[in-house]
């Protein structure tokens, strides 16, 4: 049986096993949003290179002729280093950012206060989930300093390219095995957690959105992540051992002809995508959960079609598991199947159009305060739908004939990963901040960022699609050698500029994060006046969570409950009189 | 500045851009009622302008009504986009040319049968980053790499087809107007996929023929 | 049951430990590969017909040299033309067709671009690597010299004076081989071979026909047939030697000679055609 945290401890925790290698829940989660936070800056450092290239490429960049003297020697970015640094952000993006922020840090920290539990329900296993991060982080960067760079097949490391590309890519590899890893081990927790450790009165239907979509989220990552692994291990036996797995015979590389034989290229496609597929979906359920959260506690008005919700959570995941190839439509796949590919990826949208519908109806004869975290949420809703839409042109199998592997793509995934996803993680850390720090983050200085972040971010990805639509591949160092791409220079530039706003915008983020972290004003118990159990607890909650298991009564959402005098009833609380 | 698609210069290139067109009327439309029915409601409920927020949990018939209406809508999408993919990916029309991309790091390999119509024999010829065709007439074109997955990108044609090692892909496609235009490499193929770029002639027949005999010539010495 | 600390300290320390351990393997980057960006290329372009006879730095020297020509026999196969239209850059530098210098008979009938050195007789003498470098250029889209020798650590300094993206991929089987783009028009980047090895090929995968041949070895008594088919290789020990001549298509021949300090001796090679 899973040792009961607060026995073991009288305390007194010397500040190595406190705050380094501890097994609170609550502290695990905080590791995992400093260390994401602090990757997706990095990530986002790695892009700001990228446009600066984009827009003015073969130009030099000064100080990065020393900081990297063979990527950019004397200034002037050479393509080698290019391809590495869209890898490493697109990886360090989904491993090390989104995926660790939504998953790693909400999921950890909510999910048992949100359940009335006192901690997760293997708190070691939760511990080494987390610290499988920092070796895998240090792995992967540590490729920029092998032979040949870091890796640079891109995130998706097809095969063959990745099977013949140098060290760094052996370094990528066992990174991502890591952090897979350590998804698993989360997963399992939060599993047993959220069906062992509800406390009593809280019935799977009563169970808060955000619950049910981390609920949902880990299921995904416990069946697709193992596959993922797989592959990784036989791409890695192809690099070191000389097995054949994805590399077929007679393959000629610099006029020297491979011993390999038997492989098959597409295989390592097939097993990537089943697992990046779902994975995209692990991305960006936590946020909807986060949103499905905060919408109803800031138009006071219970979530409309609760039910509904999570049937589409349901049907989003069980569908996701059956798309996978629509990555694969101009692959030389079987035609045939794409069919059956394209019908399940449109009829995704049925479940995610359901979900908006019901978004928007919650907000419909609402009364709308619109705070910092209500503003990153509703951004999210309209960003989001951009992503949604555009993900249909992309499922119209002849229509990805064209946009596929362009920067329609690029503008796609970013709305949907930047303005979904991202914009949930903001959303989540501004209305949890209070509950986590137990002080207030500036609202005023929370909603210059979320507007300035929203401008900028449409003006960086929105021109995307006018550059896909007009052919510009992705993952190309230099766009301006073709001939039908050579008036795209002022909408490159404009991009980037847009893109150097940006990141300087996160810098609102950062300034009020920290600053708040030491000088915001104490933050009361529910600041929020939200009706969900991590409010019942103290800000920030103590080891344990609750003093005494609360006792759950009714849905998550009952706001503005006729006759009842506050306009919001918590779930631990019984009706009013 | 052109904002749009750069032109079409194949058969069923037209019908993709249609596809495209319909679904960004479809898109378009939602996008607009969506954006606008968020905005208004945080205008029209925002707190003042409305007293107390209503409490209800749902409705049974609202739900039925947006699940239905979108599933129609993509039902109608798969439909058309299934019967353009049969035209394009499914058994070709009669062609009067073949031929053959071997694409490597970081080049296209372009080999034609010749005038006997036969490959391996004395009248092929091969090219580098040349890709000439006949206008009007159907060409089959056979895909292969060397090394890694590269992918046969022609904008105007609208086609693009991955070249995987270890399998011989098929595509065909029939221009309908002359002019140069551009190959691009469209899937990372090393530190040379960005200037991966071959180069489309279309001309007449007679043209082309021409071309083929000046090839030929050359490549002798 | 174990605590925590110790846990840690005994399965999951040492279990990272030795991921990364077992990890990328690589080695560092080659400290001695700097490269430069020079957007103007200030120094005049240098088209080295043969490796310069560097003269011995340190180690022994003496004042004996060998000369010879390397004589050609039989028809020599009709050169392939290069595709030059693959890139409008190179087709522009050309007004006349262009062939590969695969083989190349001189107009006095001797065969260029064969690579002559010492192969034996120098065991046990060490000699210093010069600091001037050789250079690779490209140009045309084409490797100039098309064959050079170079000793183990010196510079090579490869430049692209094309306004057309070249990568230059050495494939050496005893020192690290290297696979870098140059973009930019004058763009320079200076390598070096950490072991002896005859020939490492460096190729060009934008342009498949572009590929050149250098002769790393550990002593700068090595020389290039040029133009008139003659090498010569000076500032020799007098001692007995034998002397290798290799050719991209014909391979390698030896032969064994003794000088004595201050004699010039003549050794020939000849290549036939099959």
């Amino acid at each position: 049986m899973s040792d009961t945290p607060h026995e073991s401890a009288d305390h007194t925790m010397g500040f190595v096993r406190q705050y380094i290698f501890s097994t609170d829940h609550k502290t695990i989660g905080l590791q995992f949003l400093f260390t994401s936070l602090f990757m997706i800056l990095f990530g986002g450092l790695l892009a700001m290179l990228m446009r600066w290239q984009l827009g003015w490429p073969g130009h030099p960049l000064a100080f990065m002729g020393k900081l990297a003297p063979n990527g950019m020697p004397g200034g002037v970015m050479v393509p080698e280093y290019y391809n590495m640094l869209f890898t490493i952000h697109g990886s360090v993006m989904i491993f090390f950012g989104i995926i660790p922020i939504l998953v790693g840090a909400f999921g950890n920290y909510l999910i048992p206060l949100k359940i009335g539990a006192p901690d997760m329900a293997f708190p070691r296993l939760n511990m080494a989930s987390f610290w499988l991060n920092p070796p895998a982080i240090m792995i992967m960067l540590a490729g920029f300093f092998m032979q040949g760079g870091a890796a640079a097949a891109g995130w998706t490391s097809y095969a063959p390219l990745s099977a013949i590309l140098g060290p760094g890519q052996t370094c990528w590899i066992l990174s991502v095995l890591l952090v897979g890893t350590s998804s698993i081990m989360g997963a399992i927790n939060y599993i047993t957690t959220i069906i062992n450790l509800r406390a009593p009165g809280m019935t799977f239907f009563r169970l808060p959105l955000s619950i049910w979509a981390l609920f949902i989220t880990a299921i995904m990552a416990l069946l697709a992540t193992p596959v993922l692994a797989s592959a990784l291990i036989m791409l890695l036996l192809d690099r070191t051992l000389g097995t054949s797995f994805f590399l077929p015979a007679g393959l000629v590389v610099d006029g020297v002809a491979l011993a390999h034989s038997g492989g098959q290229v597409l295989l390592w496609q097939h097993l990537f995508w089943f697992y990046s597929h779902p994975a995209v979906y692990i991305m960006i359920l936590p946020a909807m959960g986060i949103v499905s959260d905060i919408l109803p506690t800031f138009a006071r008005k219970p979530v409309f079609g609760y039910h509904s919700m999570v049937y589409a959570l349901a049907t989003i995941a069980v569908l996701g598991f059956l798309v996978w190839a629509h990555h694969m439509f101009v692959s030389g796949m079987n035609p045939t199947l794409s069919t059956s590919f394209m019908v399940a990826t449109m009829v995704i949208a049925v479940p995610t159009g359901v979900k908006f519908f019901n978004w928007l109806a919650t907000l419909w004869r609402g009364s709308i305060r619109l705070t910092t975290p209500m503003l990153h949420a509703c951004i999210f809703l309209s960003t989001f739908l951009v992503g949604g839409l555009t993900g249909i042109f992309a499922a119209a199998m002849p229509v990805d004939i064209y946009i596929h592997d362009t920067y329609f793509i690029v503008g796609h995934l970013h709305y949907v990963l930047f303005g979904g996803s991202l914009f949930g993680a903001f959303a989540g850390i501004t209305f949890w901040f209070p509950k986590m720090f137990g002080r207030m983050m500036s609202d005023r200085l929370g909603q210059l960022h979320a507007v300035l972040t929203f401008v900028f971010f449409n003006a960086v990805m929105f021109p995307m699609f006018i550059l896909g639509i007009g052919g510009m591949p992705r993952r190309i160092y230099d766009w301006s050698q073709y001939a039908h791409l050579s008036h795209f220079g002022p909408l490159n530039r404009m991009i980037s500029v847009s893109a150097f706003c940006l990141l300087a915008a996160q810098g609102l983020f950062v300034v009020n994060f920290i600053w708040s972290l030491f000088k915001g004003r104490n933050a009361p118990e529910n600041p929020w006046e939200s009706t969900t159990l991590e409010w019942a607890t103290p800000s920030p909650p103590p080891h344990g969570n609750f003093k005494q298991t609360p006792t759950v009564y009714h849905g998550p959402y009952e706001y503005s409950v006729p006759g009842a005098k506050a306009d919001w009833l918590p779930q631990h609380q019984q009706s009013s009189p | 500045m052109t904002w749009w698609f750069p032109e079409v210069v194949s058969t069923y290139g037209v019908q993709i851009d249609r596809l495209f067109v319909v679904i960004l009327w479809i898109t378009g439309v939602i996008f607009v009622l969506v954006e606008g029915a968020l905005l208004a409601f945080l205008i029209r409920y925002r707190r003042g302008a409305s007293t107390r927020a209503m409490y209800i949990h749902g409705n049974v018939t609202a739900e039925i009504i947006w699940t239905v209406i979108p599933a129609l809508i993509v039902t109608y999408l798969a439909f058309a986009s299934q019967r353009v993919w049969a035209h394009i990916q499914g058994p070709p029309p009669p062609h009067q040319m073949e031929l053959e991309v071997v694409a490597e790091q970081f080049a296209w390999n372009i080999h034609y049968a010749g005038p006997d119509g036969q490959f391996g024999t004395a009248d092929d010829v091969e090219t580098i980053n040349q890709l000439h065709l006949p206008v009007g007439q159907v060409v089959l074109v056979r895909l292969k790499s060397k090394d890694v997955i590269h992918s046969f990108f022609l904008p105007q044609f609208r086609l693009k087809r991955d070249t995987v090692p270890g399998i011989t892909g098929r595509i065909w496609l029939q221009a309908t107007k002359t002019g140069q235009y551009e190959i691009v490499c469209a899937e990372l193929c090393g530190l040379g996929h960005y200037r991966m770029r071959g180069f489309v002639t279309i001309e007449t027949p007679e043209a082309f023929a021409a071309w083929l005999k000046q090839a030929k010539a050359e490549q002798a010495g | 049951m174990m605590s925590d600390e110790k846990w840690m300290r005994t399965k999951l320390i040492p279990l990272v430990g030795v991921v990364v351990a077992i990890g990328c393997g690589g080695k560092p980057q080659d400290a001695s590969a700097t490269t430069k960006a020079n957007a103007s290329a200030e120094r005049p372009v240098q088209l080295a017909q043969a490796a310069p006879e560097a003269a011995p730095a340190g180690g022994a020297s003496g004042s004996a040299s060998l000369h010879g020509s390397i004589k050609f026999s039989g028809t020599a196969p009709e050169a392939e033309r290069i595709k030059m239209d693959a890139d409008p850059q190179c087709l522009l530098q050309h007004k006349e067709a262009v062939h590969k210098p695969e083989v190349v008979i001189n107009a006095n009938g001797t065969l260029r671009y064969v690579f002559v050195y010492v192969k034996q007789g120098l065991e046990g003498k060490t000699f210093a690597a010069p600091t001037q470098p050789a250079v690779l250029d490209q140009q045309g889209c084409m490797y100039h010299p098309h064959v050079l020798g170079l000793q183990v650590n010196q510079p090579l300094e490869i430049v692209n004076n094309d306004a057309t993206l070249h990568n230059v991929n050495c494939k050496p089987l005893n020192s690290k081989p290297f696979n870098i783009a140059q973009p930019v028009k004058g763009m320079k980047s200076t390598k070096t071979f950490a072991a002896p090895e005859v020939m490492v090929k460096c190729a060009c995968n934008v342009h498949p026909w572009m590929a050149t041949y250098v002769g790393v070895v550990a002593h700068p008594f090595f020389g290039v047939s040029g133009e008139d088919g003659g090498f010569t290789i000076a500032g020799l020990p007098a001692g007995h030697y034998t002397l290798e001549a290799w050719h991209e298509k014909y391979g390698t021949q030896t032969k064994t000679v003794t000088v004595a300090d201050g004699e010039r001796a003549q050794v020939d090679f000849e290549f036939k055609a099959p």
